[in-house]
């Protein structure tokens, strides 16, 4: 049978590769409730206030974005202003060229992710090195990272151990040790070679125009030491109104991503280096990119644009779980993902129009979400615009029958009865493609219909008490 | 690009447009965030060596306990920042090689390096590194070892008071323990990119 594209994705995926992915996953997730819970009276207390934070932001940015603006220019940082992606490849191409400059270090950022900016400058002749150690291993593979915060998720250390011997970087050996430390003596390199050096942001503050970076390996502390110019690439929903509330956040972020109480390295950076500073860059750019964010604006869905890319959402999320971050075809998968990926995709949109419907609206992701993103409400929204839009759904079985049902109490009781046939049938035969396809996978349980009923009328009319 | 500029804000301004309403700022209180069952009686040091010891971090007192734990080590090439060297100069034995400018065609002939922190954050065991006390980033990132010289005065209870308190400084740092991966397979590798070992020592 036809399935939807992330339920044939989800159907495909190797067995070692959605253990991987599972573990993964949960390991982060335990992690979270472990620390958020530890540490706070009332994590979602904290959730629901860096929610009405961010959504005030979001609701004020034609205030805020002239405001940072603003400010960083009073900090010596160069603004730019990008509307989509091609613009924003193309500034930074165009700011490599006035300086005669050929190589770039690069610290983990999304929305470059979504400009595809690595391969643009490949092809323009700049040499462009991600320096996390996910996405340097993703790089060396032409692969795609699978999850927001740990990009290889979906690989095992023999996967990597064949990549990196294919590349040069030693003989086979799949010790995590080994694969480390030979990352670190070949980026060493390539950080004290670049001209410049390109992160994003995790949030940025109106009120100082402090951009803070987070990460754990150190990649960007050492892309900011080593290269003469800084561009930082910021998507225009990243913007915190005051300092403090960059303390609510960062005690939200690290836990609810990784279970850290914060990451390792946390930068806040205002402008080139200081004058009596031998080390850093002596220009500072920053990017400001739209690329579909203000068609996410102008939706039902703008509450999406809460988000900080904790990647909580992800791992909490069965099926995340099942089908892996590939199934989502973009770049940002999971719950989020499946808001994010369709209206990010404009025109496109009946090509994605198949990940809000990968949900049972379980609810989780909106549990864990640091800033309270009603996400089941999003994904509703959505699949009513896929409705609206008349986006074919492959797969799904037919509604009318259950309507009909539904609606008539009293073919709803004798169907509950009648259903017991079930039982004596031979279910892998019956003709309906989507009940066979999941036959193959689940076996169902013994027909009980009509015994709620019986039990009902057969019960007390008050309460014992003894 | 100032065509890209006017279009975004006048897209931003036609999305909000329709809105009614605009979602307020909530204010929030310090309470929020405060750590429970951490603080206890001790001292703000005390809390933050029991705190770096969680992040895998090591914290040191006085210049002779940090050059017998070199020498354990057997790491013996370093820099030091020119400023603290005086004070500390007396307690390197001979066989120490211990440089004052860091020269970066030859980062891996340093072992560890000293520099000063700014201050300390004690609920997290968070060291502060700015550019007005580094007397070199990469002096301060690229030696397997980091030892950043603390003062006890400058040690901050909790994050909101650091974040709060932030310098007026173009690049500042926290760092809670070591340089640190999880990204193959979930296994905890330590020393990536920067250090593998994170030192506070107060003087
Ligand atoms: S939607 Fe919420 S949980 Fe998911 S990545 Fe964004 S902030 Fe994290």
């Amino acid at each position: 049978m036809k399935f939807q594209a992330i339920d044939q994705f989800a159907a495909n995926l190797k067995p070692s590769t959605q253990a991987a992915v599972y573990d993964g996953s949960k390991k982060g997730y335990d992690a979270r409730t472990k620390t958020l819970f530890d540490h706070f009276e009332d994590p979602n207390r904290l959730r629901r206030v860096a929610g009405e934070i961010k959504q005030h932001v979001v609701e004020n940015l034609d205030t805020y974005l002239p405001q940072v603006e603003a400010k960083l220019q009073a900090n010596g940082v160069i603004v730019h202003w990008a509307a989509t992606a091609e613009a924003a490849n193309q500034t930074v191409l165009d700011i490599m060229r006035a300086r005669n400059a050929k190589k770039m270090v690069k610290s983990k950022t999304m929305v470059s992710e979504e400009t595809e900016l690595a391969r643009f400058l490949d092809k323009n002749g700049v040499e462009c090195v991600e320096t996390d150690l996910g996405e340097f291993i993703i790089q060396i593979d032409g692969d795609h990272p699978s999850h927001l915060v740990k990009p290889i998720i979906h690989k095992n250390r023999r996967d990597i151990a064949t990549s990196f011997e294919k590349h040069g970087l030693g003989a086979y050996n799949d010790d995590p040790q080994t694969i480390t430390q030979r990352a670190r003596v070949h980026l060493r390199k390539k950080y004290l070679e670049a001209d410049v050096a390109l992160t994003g942001a995790n949030f940025i503050s109106a009120e100082s125009g402090r951009l803070v970076l987070v990460t754990n390996e150190g990649n960007s502390r050492f892309c900011l030491a080593a290269a003469k110019t800084h561009i930082a690439m910021v998507g225009i929903e990243k913007i915190l109104p005051r300092d403090r509330d960059l303390a609510l956040l960062l005690n939200l972020l690290a836990r609810s991503g990784t279970g850290q109480q914060l990451t390792v390295y946390t930068e806040f950076i205002t402008g080139p280096k200081s004058a009596a500073q031998p080390d850093g860059p002596e220009e500072m750019h920053v990017i400001f990119v739209d690329n579909g964010r203000t068609d996410v604006l102008a939706s039902e869905c703008r509450d999406i644009l809460r988000c900080i890319r904790c990647g909580a959402c992800l791992n909490v999320c069965p099926v995340y779980r099942q089908a892996s971050g590939h199934a989502y075809r973009s770049v940002y998968p999971g719950p989020v993902g499946a808001v994010l990926t369709p209206l990010l995709a404009g025109k496109k949109f009946p090509e994605f129009a198949d990940l809000p419907k990968a949900s049972s609206l379980c609810g989780a992701c909106n549990e864990v979400c640091p800033v309270n993103i009603p996400i089941p409400d999003l994904l509703l929204r959505l699949r009513n615009k896929g409705k609206e839009e008349h986006v074919p759904s492959p797969g799904t079985p037919p509604m009318g029958p259950w309507a009909l049902l539904a609606t008539q109490p009293t073919v709803w009781k004798s169907a509950l009865v009648g259903g017991k046939i079930i039982n004596h049938l031979p279910t892998k035969l019956l003709p309906i493609p989507a009940l066979r396809a999941w036959e193959n996978k689940h076996s169902l349980p013994e027909w009980k219909g009509g015994d709620f009923r019986k039990w009902m009328r057969n019960r007390p009319s008050k309460p014992t008490t003894s | 690009m100032s065509a890209d500029r006017e279009a975004i804000l006048s897209r931003v301004r036609g999305a909000l447009a329709p809105l009614h309403q605009r979602a307020a700022l909530p204010d929030w209180d310090n309470e929020l965030i405060h750590m429970r069952s951490l603080r206890g009686d001790v001292d703000a040091w005390t809390l933050f060596q029991n705190r770096m010891k969680l992040v895998n971090g090591l914290s040191l007192e006085g210049a002779p306990a940090l050059v017998a734990w070199l020498a354990e080590n057997n790491w013996t090439r370093g820099y030091c920042d020119p400023v603290l060297w005086p004070r500390l100069q007396a307690a390197f034995q001979s066989g120490f090689t211990v440089e004052t400018t860091f020269d970066r065609t030859r980062i891996d002939d340093y072992q560890f390096g000293i520099t000063r922190a700014a201050g300390a954050v004690a609920e997290t065991g968070t060291l502060i590194l700015t550019d007005g006390t580094t007397s070199s980033r990469l002096a301060a990132l690229t030696p397997w070892a980091h030892i950043a010289v603390l003062e006890r005065s400058d040690i901050y209870l909790d994050l909101q008071h650091a974040v709060t308190a932030l310098a007026n400084d173009p690049n500042i740092v926290f760092c809670t323990g070591p340089s640190k991966t999880a990204d193959v397979e979930g296994i905890l590798i330590e020393g990536v990119h920067g250090p593998g070992q994170q030192v506070a020592l107060l003087i």
